[in-house]
């Protein structure tokens, strides 16, 4: 597991700052977990530990983001609840501040409004994890092993390239000399580790691999990892209105050993059970709680066609205010072309800026704006989409007015209609192939782009094909992937239509080949 | 119908029209007539104000063309060009009925007016719903002359009307516009590079060259009292092209 996959940490590095308080909603909680399985056993264990302590209903937003997302949300209280690691807590968000102790570390989430549970019982540190075979070839057992080695590879998630307590502090302290370093996803480094084509990573003791696989850890002889404890954060404001909220938190204290969380995440991982149900699992063997109510199950179909509607409401959502600022802004190109040359430049320095980096641009101005940043409708990655839309359409509105015969244009002016009856009854339709064309481009981009939103919890496909690179499961990435090609063929042939019912015969593609 | 004084266009290469003083009387027809380049479709461009001059005047039915009222005189010259113009995305009747729809005629208005040109151009019927690519050149010239017609103009400019037509529907389409010319009495300017064509239409030719005038009148005064050596050169070539073509 990861506290916060790799690609997530420009979105938890520049989503400082203040989320706006929205309540969630009036008497039902909210508990969120970070995208990485683990996180979303425990939220799974969380919310039916609230559940089962009668507090209904409980929603779990699970693989909703990074840390700083989780725990942004949670202060302005998009969120109630939800897992973390007092280490993550120091490194991440309290950095630079003396919050050495547990105590003095509450104390500084008490001024944010937050409450600290006691730690649930495992204590998740970073390590060092080579195969069983090089461990024993090389003699290793410890990281200080590692100093006599300096031809080994190494494989690195990016965010342990890059954390305070990451690489560089280790390399320093254990004067290790390996020069080839690479980042990666922590999801890929274990087939990457397996693969032989690294030779040691970064791990975590609870990871699934560590319970199944020819992989060891390596002894921090030096203590250099701080305790990474996880502990449940909540809203005081919100035990205050629900009583029974701490006393069910508090509950879960010590009852979650190293082994046992390993092999849930393995359950989930390589026997392919779904988090509620290891979640419930748990509940029954160390809680003595048993469900009274089957675990709600939704169908494949049921789960697509809830992400299809998220999807689409990502593509309608940003493209259709596209369209209606992407036309007049190529007509203006076109008539104008000092002006068109300026709009054309702007639209694409947009479309060159890294999709990731413009969500989280964006996801920092909503929250200095303070405007909802995440979940269905997130204005981020609404405005991100839109604004990826405008490219193809102005330019192709553009080219397609410039791309009107002079003598036809020529023909309208000398019948004496007025500007805006030509640009309705004769450019407009002469141009309308072209729009139509960039209008298509934009769509089947946007589709393929939507699936980022899962990024920061606007669901659609991108959730399935996250929650499959997590897993390492082919079948769940599809279940994205596919009805996202489908969605792009569909939309292909809808345009197909579309040009039959705006584009004049004479006017059609297929009729000017011919 | 036009005054002109003092008209000059310019173009960057050198190329243009003026400086033109002359009038065009009400219900005559013009031919205008010299070699590529000359600017005889400038000046016919400058007559509805597609083109700005540079300088000096042009007034329709007493009006100045300039660009504050340059739309409504517009649609009192009708404008036919090489080729017709038509709007591909529009069946004929559309491009024909455009005008009228902007300015406001009602549906029986429109459709007795096209039923009225329909037989002056002589087109049947069932060829106004086809789109202009399934017209031949010569259907499309005639619905473009329908288009011109449409808001009975005082003025009608062409701007080689026939070029693109082979001789035998030019030969028919030739006599065609001799006729309804006649029959409408509009003030008719005729852009051509043909003498025969011009003489066929007019009996007052305006030949151009270098964007002048260089001399005005009926083929028998251009051919025996040319006024200019250049003129001499001109009609001596045009006849020598036709005694060979007939030949």
């Amino acid at each position: 597991m990861n506290r916060a996959p790799g690609t997530l940490i420009v979105l938890a590095l520049v989503a400082g700052g203040h989320f706006a308080a929205l309540p969630a909603a009036q008497g039902a909680v909210t508990v969120a977990s970070k995208m990485f399985t683990e996180s979303v056993v425990l939220g799974e264990i969380l919310k039916q530990t609230l559940e089962a302590a009668g507090i209904k209903p409980v929603k779990h937003k699970a693989e909703l983001g990074g840390t700083r997302v989780l725990f942004d949300g949670l202060v302005a209280g998009e969120i109630d609840a939800y897992v973390e690691y007092t280490g993550t807590l120091r490194e991440e968000i309290f950095a630079g501040q003396d919050v050495a102790t547990d105590e003095a570390l509450a104390a500084a989430l008490a001024k944010r409004g937050i409450a600290m549970s006691a730690p649930l019982g495992f204590n998740n540190p970073y390590a060092m994890a080579v195969l069983r075979d090089t461990a024993e070839r090389l003699k290793l057992t410890k990281v200080s092993d590692l100093a006599d080695h300096p031809e080994l590879r190494v494989g690195l998630s990016n965010e342990f390239l890059q954390r305070g307590d990451g690489w560089p502090a280790l390399r320093a302290a254990y004067r290790l000399p390996q020069q080839t370093v690479e980042g990666m996803d922590h999801a890929l480094a274990y087939l990457r580790l397996k693969a032989g084509q690294v030779d040691f990573i970064d791990a975590y003791a609870t990871d699934a691999e560590l319970s199944r696989s020819a992989i060891v850890v390596l002894q921090d002889d030096l203590d250099h990892f701080p305790r990474y404890d996880s502990i449940v954060l909540y809203r005081q404001e919100t035990a205050r209105a629900e009583p029974r909220l701490a006393p069910a938190i508090e509950s879960l204290a010590g009852t979650i050993s190293t082994e046992r969380m390993a092999a849930m995440n393995a359950a989930v991982k390589f026997d392919e059970q779904s988090e509620a149900a290891v979640a419930a699992q748990f509940l029954a063997d160390e809680l003595g709680v048993a469900r009274t109510e089957p675990l709600p199950t939704t169908t494949i179909a049921a789960q697509i066609a809830h992400r299809t509607k998220q999807h689409l409401g990502l593509v309608l959502g940003s493209l259709l205010p596209a369209i209606a600022v992407a036309i007049p802004l190529g007509i203006v190109a076109a008539k104008f072309p000092s002006l068109g040359q300026a709009i054309l430049a702007v639209t694409g320095v947009v479309q060159t800026i890294p999709s990731l980096a413009l969500l989280a641009l964006l996801m920092t101005a909503a929250i200095r704006l303070q405007i909802k940043t995440l979940g269905d409708w997130s204005p981020a990655a609404l405005i991100a989409l839109f604004l990826y839309s405008l490219l193809p359409i102005v330019r192709n509105t553009a080219a397609g007015f410039q791309g009107i015969a002079p003598h036809l244009r020529e023909s309208a002016e000398a019948l004496g209609l007025s500007r805006w009856y030509r640009l309705r009854r004769i450019e407009l339709p002469l141009a309308t192939p072209m729009i139509l064309a960039g209008v298509k481009t934009a769509a089947v981009m946007n589709i393929g782009f939507a699936a980022l939103g899962a990024l920061i919890g606007a669901g659609g496909y991108g959730q399935p094909i996250m929650t499959g690179i997590r897993l390492n499961n082919v079948g769940i990435i599809m279940q994205g992937a596919i009805p996202a090609a489908v969605l792009a063929i569909v939309v292909q042939l809808g345009f197909e239509a579309a040009e039959r019912w705006l584009v004049a015969p004479a006017l059609r593609q297929s009729q000017r080949a011919a | 119908m036009f005054r002109v004084e003092e008209l000059t266009k310019r173009f960057a290469g050198g190329a243009g029209a003026g400086p033109l003083t002359l009038t065009l009387q009400r219900g005559a027809t013009y031919a205008l007539i010299g070699p590529s380049g000359c600017g005889k479709s400038t000046f016919l461009r400058l007559l509805n104000g597609l083109q700005t001059p540079d300088s000096g005047l042009i007034e329709f039915d007493g009006q100045p063309v300039i660009p504050a009222n340059v739309a409504a005189i517009r649609r009192r010259i009708g404008y036919v060009i090489q080729d017709g113009g038509l709007f591909p995305h529009l069946s004929a009747r559309r491009n024909v009925s455009l005008q009228a729809e902007f300015v406001g005629w009602g549906r029986a208005r429109i459709e007795a007016r096209i039923a009225a040109l329909r037989d002056l151009v002589q087109l049947p019927d069932d060829l106004l719903d086809r789109d202009p690519a399934r017209l031949s050149g010569g259907q499309r010239q005639r619905v473009s002359l329908m288009r011109a017609l449409m808001l009975d103009p005082a003025a009608l400019l062409l701007d080689e009307p026939l070029g693109a037509l082979d001789p035998m529907i030019r030969a028919e389409l030739q006599d065609d516009l001799q006729r309804i010319f006649r029959e409408l009495e509009k003030t008719v300017v005729l852009v051509t590079h043909d003498l025969a064509e011009a003489s066929h239409f007019s009996r007052d030719i305006l030949l151009m060259a270098d964007g002048r005038v260089v001399q005005r009148g009926s083929l028998a005064e251009l051919t025996s009292q040319p006024a200019s050596e250049f003129v001499e050169r001109f009609v001596t070539a045009q006849r020598s092209l036709h005694a060979e073509a007939s030949a």
